[in-house]
């Protein structure tokens, strides 16, 4: 298996060290937080030797703060731990169920959204939820910190952003205040346990009459990479969010998606059910905003 | 390779083992350890025989490196009998014919013990979304979810 090396510094700093030299002596490196994408990577189809930087023990990658503003979500936390917090469900439903979509009981105990988000696989499931609140991912390395909005973080399919001397700190994600709901469903051919044929996230938030006044719209599997889709949020804004508003940002989600043929659907499928998907997420969205 | 020195706690005892950087938790327990009960399955985290607690949390251990269980605390199927005393939910799995080869045994009664530690009274339906992560190609699951209700009735109101 040639020289794999393990390695979980004590601080940030000494972290980007690390990442830093490695990237200066053109030794692989592989960012570890759950580890459920990674491991199973690591032993089928990815098995060159490299240092595994474990980022879990660092306090900073567990931060989980709900503030008025601004909801802070650490990338190690496992999604099991952010399902039990009740606050934070009640404040994000959507992001939590796309979270808590992934995987058995096991994989829970373990997974991350920022390694999902760092997986970058089109049909990451939490990606599409996060572009529809708004995430921005906050990012470190050895030029300081940056922020960069979710939709722009993956850039192909497996890629990211981020440079090999950078890592994903946590996750910061507006927080809704009043009449604001959010919702993501995927489609997947069994009840659980499976991977996206295609996911649509919504979050949205409407005025004392029920009318929209900001929406986000967040696709996934349809496409090389999760997409933001403005047509659709522009579909919903001014509306009652009615049959006919949904059903025109469904439309503007089909036209967005770009998907492929495999397995687990057809072009023409997947440009159908993102559309449907759209419909459903937004009209949840919708009764949590007027629950709210 | 450097190999990494770890220091954990595995069924309440200290324990200190040298591993490969990219062993699994579970290459640790079984080839490390001797810790045989845990077993192999898939070694990707669809089959859930491998499943053990980390820090009072179910996880599969073929998905968490031996190195990461530093100074952490591991529970195994080799901890849930009191010596040649059974627990519950290993009576009923006999009583209730809930295996036939026995692979994945280890692993539903670690994943059925973390659930009624974490609710003692589930329905059928949390039972089942519960050890969704687990899989058995022998029983067809009816026997393994009667096991496992008969187990916390039994828990509730001990005979």
């Amino acid at each position: 298996m040639g020289d794999y090396a393990y390695a979980a510094p004590a601080s940030v700093d000494s972290t980007i060290e690390l990442l830093s030299s490695n990237a200066d002596s053109g030794t692989r490196t592989q960012v570890l937080a759950g580890g459920t994408d990674v491991l199973v990577q690591m032993r089928s189809n990815d098995r060159g030797p490299r240092l595994i930087v474990d980022i879990k023990q660092l306090a900073e990658t567990n931060v989980l703060t709900i503030g008025e503003d601004e909801i802070y979500i650490g990338a190690a936390i496992a999604s099991a731990i952010l399902n039990e917090n009740a606050e934070l469900k009640s404040k994000l439903p959507g992001l939590i169920e796309s979270a808590d979509l992934i995987g058995s009981t096991q994989i829970q105990g373990r997974a991350t959204i920022g390694g999902n988000l760092c997986n970058s696989s089109p049909a990451g499931d939490t990606i599409p939820a996060l572009i529809a609140n708004s995430a921005v991912c906050h990012i470190v390395g050895a030029d300081g910190e940056r922020n960069v909005p979710v939709e722009d973080f993956v850039t192909g399919v497996g890629t990211n952003c981020m440079a090999p001397h950078e890592f994903l700190l946590g996750l910061r994600v507006p927080a809704p205040k009043g009449n604001t709901g959010d919702a993501y469903l995927r489609f997947i051919p069994r009840t659980e346990m499976d991977i996206a044929v295609a996911g649509a996230g919504v979050r949205l938030t409407l005025d004392d009459n029920g009318t929209c006044t900001a929406a986000r719209v967040g696709i996934g599997a349809v496409a090389p990479t999760p997409l933001l889709v403005p047509d659709a949020a522009d579909a919903l804004v001014g509306t009652q969010v009615d049959v006919d508003a949904l059903d025109a940002a469904a439309a503007a989600c089909s036209a967005a998606a770009s998907p492929i043929t495999d397995k687990r659907g057809t072009v023409e499928y997947r440009i159908k059910v993102v559309g449907v998907l759209c419909k459903r997420a937004g009209e949840i969205a919708r009764d949590r905003a007027k629950a709210s | 390779m450097a190999k990494v020195h770890i220091s954990t706690t595995v069924n309440g005892q200290p324990m200190d083992v040298l591993v490969e950087p990219n062993d699994s938790l579970l290459d640790t327990l079984r080839d490390g350890l001797g810790l045989t009960g845990t077993k192999e399955g898939c070694a990707t985290g669809d089959c859930g025989a491998c499943s053990v607690m980390l820090d009072g949390r179910l996880v599969c251990s073929c998905l968490v490196l031996g190195a990461e269980a530093e100074g952490k605390t591991i529970d195994t199927i080799e901890g849930v009998a009191d010596g040649d005393g059974l627990h519950v939910i290993q009576q009923k799995f006999l009583e209730h014919a809930a295996l036939q080869c026995g692979i994945c045994t280890p692993g539903f009664i670690v994943a059925a013990k973390a659930l009624l530690e974490k609710n003692p009274n589930p329905d059928e339906t949390t039972i089942r979304y519960w050890l969704a992560g687990n899989l058995c190609r022998c029983t067809g699951y009816d026997k393994i979810v009667r096991a496992v209700q008969d187990a916390a009735d039994e828990l509730a109101s001990p005979a």
